[in-house]
């Protein structure tokens, strides 16, 4: 069954809202998502009613706002299938938590010599850390490379890589660029007979689809709240408990610690090691009815929605002139997540975005924070980016089809 | 506001002055991070003035016509007087605004250009210069 597209959108405030003087159409989800009345409530009810601060305070409102935080933490371990709120972690973002991963757990277990395999398709998020861990330890990055579509990842190329013995491999689930949905399942499966650990960038994912770390067997995985429906500034490392237990925390100060004496001290449990300091309280509360929303549409519905969106997309482009699709096309859907790069030839991405503003249209133009993949694989200074989430509809996709038109006019292309 | 009037179109789609300058006096290289605007400025000086110009490299429309525009401009000015030019004076030039997002493309080319002038003088970039 399809999902009530306009129901969902009185949800959203700002979906009324205009951006030159033209009805705001946002397609820019993968940058960030927009938030519905549900979220923002939330966290002016937190302001509002209950503000306290949480593990500390012995009385009513601290006691709320304690189990509103921790309330929050269940809704997303339930949601990705972990085991429990244990292994759970807030961090900012999906950047911190892959950050938390590398610091932690890379620091202990990665040694001269040993290797990190990652692809060619990721997000600095996921390339940078590892450079980092990389040339402090003397280790070595693999990268798996793209097939010669240069859409998905060659699986050849990964097997190659595996013989080589890397301690972990570090992938995307969903590319920011080209949309390519990894068969981590398969990856996972793959490099844990080859005896790495995985982690797995959900920032793509966790918003658009069904994500159960226990089926892919991921032993961490990272997303951002601000990507699906919730606020800024809330992260989620999520990994095994036993590999959670055995790693030192990053930051010390309050709340991660369970007795202090001048000279020393024990760790707090799981997951509030890896919490020093007061949290983004209201922020992580204002998580939870994020991830209620998407239980409630549901994320198979979701899913689908922007599968029927993203083929209508892929076929209005596909028959225009001097316009470049990158990714899969759209006899591979299943493969494809709601994400659509594309390119007017002889004209710069950022103008393209410029134009598009001026409908009231946003979209992303650049290197979108994968610049090896787009400079280098793709051979593009920058792309226009497209991409879609459940309160889209097709109507908005007509008007990005008007928008390339109107480029194509200006910049006189046929 | 029309970003996108005729004139940036029609630099964009022929710009004056492109191309490289075999032993120029100076010459600066700008790339930018973000957008990926890429573009190097190329000057011949005689007795304290632009005798040549010329630019070369990729950007998007803006960076494209004002590089273009700006190169038609400074040709037989003295450094002295390309040394003063500020956003403003770009902005004029080109006669159109970008708007805060986009004024960076508009002023690269002034940055290479004055970045190349300084260099010729053996001087540092001031700080007008280092944050166009
Ligand atoms: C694949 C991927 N990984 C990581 C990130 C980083 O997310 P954040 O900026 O929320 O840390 C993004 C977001 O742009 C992304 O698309």
């Amino acid at each position: 069954m399809g999902i009530d597209v306009k129901r969902i959108r009185r949800d959203f405030p700002i979906l009324s809202a205009r951006m030159n003087g033209k009805p705001l159409v946002y397609l820019d989800n993968a940058a960030t998502s927009q938030k519905p009345r549900q979220v923002i409530e939330a966290i002016y009810k937190y302001y509002t009613q209950y503000n306290a601060n949480i593990h500390r305070g012995i009385y009513a409102i601290a006691e709320k706002a304690t189990q509103a935080y921790t309330d929050s933490k269940a809704k997303v371990a339930k949601h990705i299938n972990a085991s429990s709120i244990e292994e759970i972690v807030y961090t900012r973002n999906t950047t911190e938590a892959i950050n938390l991963a590398a610091l932690t757990w890379g620091e202990a277990n990665i040694k001269k010599g040993d290797r990190i395999l990652i692809s060619e398709m990721e997000h600095h998020s996921n390339m940078v850390p590892w450079q980092l861990l990389s040339m402090k330890k003397g280790a070595k990055l693999d990268y798996i490379k793209l097939d010669s579509s240069n859409s998905e990842l060659d699986m050849q190329s990964l097997g190659e890589q595996l013989e080589k013995k890397p301690k972990l491999v570090a992938i995307t689930h969903v590319s920011n660029v080209l949309g390519t949905i990894n068969d981590v399942k398969e990856i996972a499966k793959m490099a844990h007979k080859h005896g790495a650990k995985v982690l797995v960038d959900g920032a793509q994912s966790a918003p658009h689809m069904k994500v159960d770390v226990k089926d892919i067997d991921a032993d961490f995985f990272a997303l951002s709240a601000h990507k699906m429906l919730g606020p800024t500034g809330i992260g989620v490392l999520y990994a095994k408990r036993d590999i959670l237990e055995h790693m030192e925390p990053l930051i010390g100060g309050g709340d991660m610690i369970s007795t202090v004496d001048f000279y020393s001290c024990t760790w707090n449990s799981l997951p509030w090691k890896f919490e020093a300091g007061t949290s983004n309280i209201a922020d992580a509360i204002g998580f939870g009815p994020a991830i209620d929303y998407l239980d409630r549409v549901g994320m198979g519905s979701i899913r689908q929605h922007e599968e029927k969106l993203t083929k209508y997309a892929l076929e209005s482009l596909e028959d225009m002139k001097n316009v470049k699709v990158f990714g899969l096309g759209k006899e591979n859907l299943k493969k494809r997540g709601a994400v659509i790069s594309f390119g007017i030839k002889g004209v710069h991405a950022h103008d393209i975005a410029q134009v598009f503003d001026s409908e009231g249209i946003a979209i992303r133009a650049g290197h979108h924070c994968a610049m090896p993949l787009v400079t280098q694989r793709l051979g593009e200074s920058a792309l226009a980016r497209m991409s879609f989430y459940l309160y889209n509809e097709e109507k908005e996709v007509d008007k990005a089809v008007q928008a390339i038109e109107k480029v194509k006019k200006i910049f006189r292309i046929d | 506001m029309d970003m996108y009037a005729e004139e940036i179109i029609s630099h964009y789609e022929h710009p004056h002055n492109k191309g490289k300058i075999e032993n120029a006096s100076a010459s600066m290289h700008e790339h930018n991070m973000v957008c990926g605007d890429d573009i190097t400025v190329y000057v011949k000086i005689k007795g304290n003035k632009v005798d040549d110009i010329k630019f070369d490299g990729s950007g998007c429309a803006i960076s494209t016509a004002s590089a273009s525009m700006l190169t038609d401009f400074a040709k037989g000015k003295s450094i002295s007087e390309l040394e003063k030019m500020g956003v403003s004076d770009m902005i004029g030039l080109i006669g159109v605004d970008p708007g805060p997002a986009r004024l960076h493309c508009a002023t690269i080319s002034l940055k290479a250009l004055k970045e190349a002038l300084f260099m010729y003088a053996h001087k540092e970039p001031d700080a007008k210069t280092r944050s166009l």
